[in-house]
């Protein structure tokens, strides 16, 4: 009997548009959820700056929330959103990404040396004009370090969705090892990795170019 | 109408003087601590004001006061007669010139545009912002090549420069400088002091520094005041008489060791000089002896062609023929004949085993030869000026020794 073995190229082959599709589903429910973090984590972590003892409850909640099973949430999760629907990872994902995006809006902008911000009070910025083209932009470097860590954490965490029916790539997990076929599972390990590095990229691409001034203040 | 009374009124505003009052200033903190105590201070337009003092004496609270970085708990700040509390502050703050020890640079923003903030918060057009900054930064001695670069490739003493032209950009009347030297090496803090002193001949800016270090605080200061911990003012006088007259032991002991030589830096090197004391480089050395003999001296300064110091000779034991140029050439010192300080001069003196100075004009050429014994006579002059008053601190202890010796006679 022959041996299965680890890839079979015409499987790919066969499959290769339903592939796509898991593909461009997993990009959107891993994606979103940074997005509306971060549209989220903004105002919040601002807000934390402004009244300093927001920031402890806040970050408490979140790291409670970030401590549930995911596969527990997508559970509880069904009977509002529905089962294999999009929201089901989505909601959760985005309470995994605010947990990260929180701290990083509020060290970000701790970040901005305290001489800075005085000289930009004393040149007569106010506040609103100080925050938006002062402090944001000084944050920005500790801010997408954080969106990073939230992107590749999330494009690994929608798989688990696969187990409610809407997890992407992780559908070709499930599939593999229901059927002990091993190909769809080294396809979905590989494109999830691919994936991941490829957004990675992205971002640290996205802050070259948004923040040229800091680059030498890294490798210092 | 209205808009010409409004630029006439503007064009008024900015010919006036822009004198700071500090009318019976405290600040207290809502623990009780007192920063500033009754400050009362007048500080003249157009002058150099160094507040100087120990840590915990109040002198960066005091500058922070004036454009509300923070407020004052009693007492007025006036601004050309205008109390600073009725002011908005970014407004304020906007017309006041500011710089911190660190630069305080945007880290974000190519430097060019650093210098340009306060224009764009003005609502300067773009274009106009980014010439004005241009030009600012040639002023304070920065290559235009530095503009489009971010301020972590500049050094520290060029961060400061760019910091002090950020200041200047909106030409604000006012200029305050908070510790502004402190963070660069001892080089390059006094390369900034000079090019202060230079801007400041130009600019003629109302400006406030603070500072810790009381030998830049003599340097810059049109007039110092001193402050002690607690926040009161022991003394503000110019910097001279400072040196010359402490007000108290605590100012005395300020401005450390070394008062009189200090004091000698403000007065000007007046000093009677001598023709007869020179002799050209490419002289027979018969007719230097004969010079020496006439004048009665042992020494000559060697003057090459272009009437540039060259030398001392000593015209003992000369030999009995050749040229000047042939003799051992010894140390000499110079000091500018026009602006030269007193100091400068008996500097000069020390370094040429003459014993005498070379007066140099402007262009490096001997305008003659100061000797020992004028030098003497002007260093005595000096001490003779500084006792004339009787030190402050001596008239306060002989009242306060007048009190009891009264009851001893009464009783």
């Amino acid at each position: 009997m022959d041996e299965e073995p680890l890839i079979r190229w015409d499987w790919i082959g066969r499959n290769w548009p339903n592939i796509q599709s898991l593909l461009a589903d997993h990009v959107v429910m891993a994606v979103l959820p940074v997005v509306f973090a971060l549209l989220i984590a903004l105002p919040l972590g601002l807000a934390s700056v402004r009244w300093r003892w927001l920031y402890q409850p806040t970050v408490g909640v979140m790291n409670v929330v970030y401590s549930l099973p995911s596969l527990a949430v997508f559970i509880v999760l069904i009977p509002v959103t529905g089962l294999a629907e999009r929201a089901t990872v989505i909601v959760p994902l985005t309470f995994y990404a605010l947990a990260v995006l929180i701290p990083a809006v509020v060290d970000g902008v701790a970040s901005v040396p305290a001489h800075v911000r005085q000289s930009a009070v004393a040149m007569g910025f106010r506040p609103l004009r100080r925050l938006v083209s002062v402090e944001l932009p000084i944050a920005v470097p500790v801010v997408l370090a954080g969106v990073r860590v939230a992107t590749v954490s999330s494009i690994s965490l929608v798989s688990v969705g696969a187990l409610v029916g809407r997890g992407g790539l992780g559908y070709l997990f499930i599939d593999g090892w229901q059927r002990q076929f091993p190909t769809p599972i080294v396809v979905g390990i590989v494109l999830v990795v691919l994936l991941a590095v490829a957004a990675d990229g992205l971002l640290v691409a996205a802050q070259r170019v948004l923040t040229p001034w800091s680059r030498a203040r890294r490798a210092a | 109408m209205a808009v010409v009374a409004g630029a006439a009124a503007l064009g008024a505003r900015s010919a006036r003087s822009h004198v700071i009052t500090f009318d019976g200033v405290t600040k207290r903190y809502a623990d009780g601590t007192v920063a500033v105590n009754d400050l009362h201070l007048e500080i003249p337009t157009g002058e150099i004001t160094v507040l100087v003092g120990p840590s915990g004496c109040g002198k960066t609270t005091s500058l922070r006061m004036v454009n509300r970085m923070i407020d004052a708990s009693e007492g007025k700040i006036l601004l050309d007669g205008v109390d600073v509390q009725t002011i908005d502050p970014p407004t304020l703050r906007r017309g006041i010139g500011y710089v911190i020890q660190q630069a305080g640079l945007f880290p974000h923003r190519k430097i060019v545009d650093n210098v340009a903030t306060v224009p764009y918060l003005l609502g300067w057009d773009k274009r106009k912002a980014r010439t004005r900054a241009m030009e600012l930064l040639e002023r304070v001695g920065l290559d235009a090549g530095l503009a489009e670069r971010y301020p972590f490739q500049l050094s520290g003493g060029q961060q400061q420069r760019v910091g002090v032209a950020r200041a200047l950009a909106a030409d604000p009347p006012v200029l305050l400088m908070d510790e502004p030297f402190s963070a660069v090496d001892p080089v390059v803090r006094a390369d900034l002091q000079d090019e202060l002193i230079r801007l400041q001949n130009e600019l003629n800016k109302t400006i406030v520094f603070v500072t810790h270090d009381i030998d830049e605080a003599v340097k810059l200061g049109d007039r110092v005041a001193v402050l002690r911990v607690g926040g009161t003012l022991a003394q503000v006088d110019d910097p001279e008489t400072m040196l010359a007259r402490p007000a108290d032991d605590f100012v005395r002991e300020f401005l450390g060791g070394d008062r009189g030589i200090r004091r000698l830096s403000f007065v000007p090197a007046d000093l009677p000089l001598r023709g007869d004391l020179t002799v050209p480089i490419d002289a027979e050395v018969s007719e230097a002896a004969g010079a020496a003999a006439s004048s009665a001296v042992s020494w000559l300064a060697v003057v090459d062609g272009e009437g540039r110091p060259r030398g001392w000779v000593s015209t003992e034991g000369l030999p009995p023929a050749g040229k000047v140029a042939d003799l051992r050439l010894l140390p000499y010192g110079t000091f500018e004949v026009n602006g030269g300080s007193l100091r400068s001069a008996l500097d000069a003196a020390l370094l040429a085993p003459s014993g005498c100075a070379i007066a140099v004009d402007a262009d490096g050429k001997v305008a003659g030869v100061a000797t020992r014994e004028e030098l003497a006579r002007a260093t005595a002059k000096v001490a003779a000026d500084g006792a004339a008053q009787p030190a402050p601190a001596e008239q306060a202890a002989q009242s306060e020794q007048a009190v009891p010796a009264e009851g001893a006679g009464r009783g």
